[in-house]
């Protein structure tokens, strides 16, 4: 019988994914933004399953935000990532240490 | 085994490999790919939880404009796939570990096993609503009411991204010929009309 700690483990499951996809690919840019699209899926799964199981639809809402700061957060990142690309030429993150951080 | 109970290890199944497809391919085309597949097989799961506006916004917009974007970037760039992918197997078991842990942590909080913490295995009053249930209308009723003024807030952030996505990547050639209107209104006729005195000839 599949219930609320199902969709729970399984948001879970998906968060540990993106967390593992964050350090293997810690040279890719588009991966890293990538897994962290899967990191807010994963929050949103969660944020959904107890909107179903509490039978209140305030965790919807919430759901509607992430997708709207989700959506914005992708477009600057794409954006900044294109300009990177324009003056440096690549986007190895080891190669970006102008700020010689 | 009911149906519904099938069809949620199926969708699950599907996401969770398609989720290790992102992280594990070599080329970020097929990352991208894999996230789209993601996002189709959990928009199915939101389905099954009666989430039936936001699964189909979950297509739409991010199946539809997102993963298009991100399609579209990856194409442009020219990537070196094989120098991207140097270090990927020495960081695999750092990686995996931090994984692991973080993922049996969460599973003993909230998971099927462990202590039961936060008392989620006693939520369990779903109710499945009418046929004639709309969850659209659910969901504008206290979007519109309750949440307006975060609902006016998100699009201002939506309108902050386009002006920010715009202004990063808007580029002036310094070949190509502009117009520029302030300087054409702003003309007088001293810059443009130049008076020189000079003698009457008397012609011949």
């Amino acid at each position: 019988m599949i219930g609320l700690t199902s969709y729970l483990t399984l948001g879970a499951i998906l968060f540990a994914i993106s967390i593992a996809g964050i350090f293997l690919n810690r040279k890719n840019i588009v991966v890293i933004l990538m897994c962290i699209e899967l990191m807010l899926l994963a929050a949103n799964i969660n944020f959904i399953a107890f909107s179903h199981y509490l039978n209140d639809s305030a965790g919807q809402v919430f759901v509607f935000f992430i997708l709207t700061v989700a959506a914005a957060e992708a477009a600057i990142g794409l954006a900044i990532l294109v300009t990177l690309f324009r003056s440096r030429r690549t986007i190895d993150v080891e190669d970006l240490d102008a700020l010689k951080g | 085994m009911t149906i519904t109970d099938f069809l949620f290890f199926a969708f699950a199944g599907v996401t969770v490999a398609a989720a290790l497809g992102v992280v594990a391919s070599k080329n970020p085309v097929h990352s991208a790919l894999f996230l789209v597949l993601t996002f189709f097989s959990c928009s199915a799961i939101w389905l099954m939880l009666e989430a039936e506006f936001l699964a189909i916004t979950l297509v739409l917009v991010y199946v539809g404009a997102v993963m298009v974007l991100f399609l579209f970037v990856v194409m442009m760039l020219d990537i070196n796939v094989a120098k991207m992918r140097e270090g990927f197997v020495s960081y695999l078991p750092v990686g995996a570990l931090f994984a692991f842990l973080m993922l049996a942590i969460m599973v003993y909080v909230v998971g099927p096993v462990g202590p039961d913490v936060m008392g989620t295995a006693a939520l369990d009053n779903a109710v499945r609503h009418a046929a004639d249930y709309s969850n659209t209308e659910a969901l504008g009723e206290i979007l519109y009411t309750d949440y307006v003024l975060a609902f006016e807030i998100a699009a201002i952030i939506l309108l902050v991204a386009i002006i920010a996505a715009i202004s990063l990547t808007l580029r002036r050639r310094p070949t190509t010929k502009y117009q520029t209107p302030d300087k054409q209104i702003r003309v007088k006729r001293d810059d443009r009309l130049k008076i020189i005195e000079s003698d009457a000839e008397v012609l011949k």
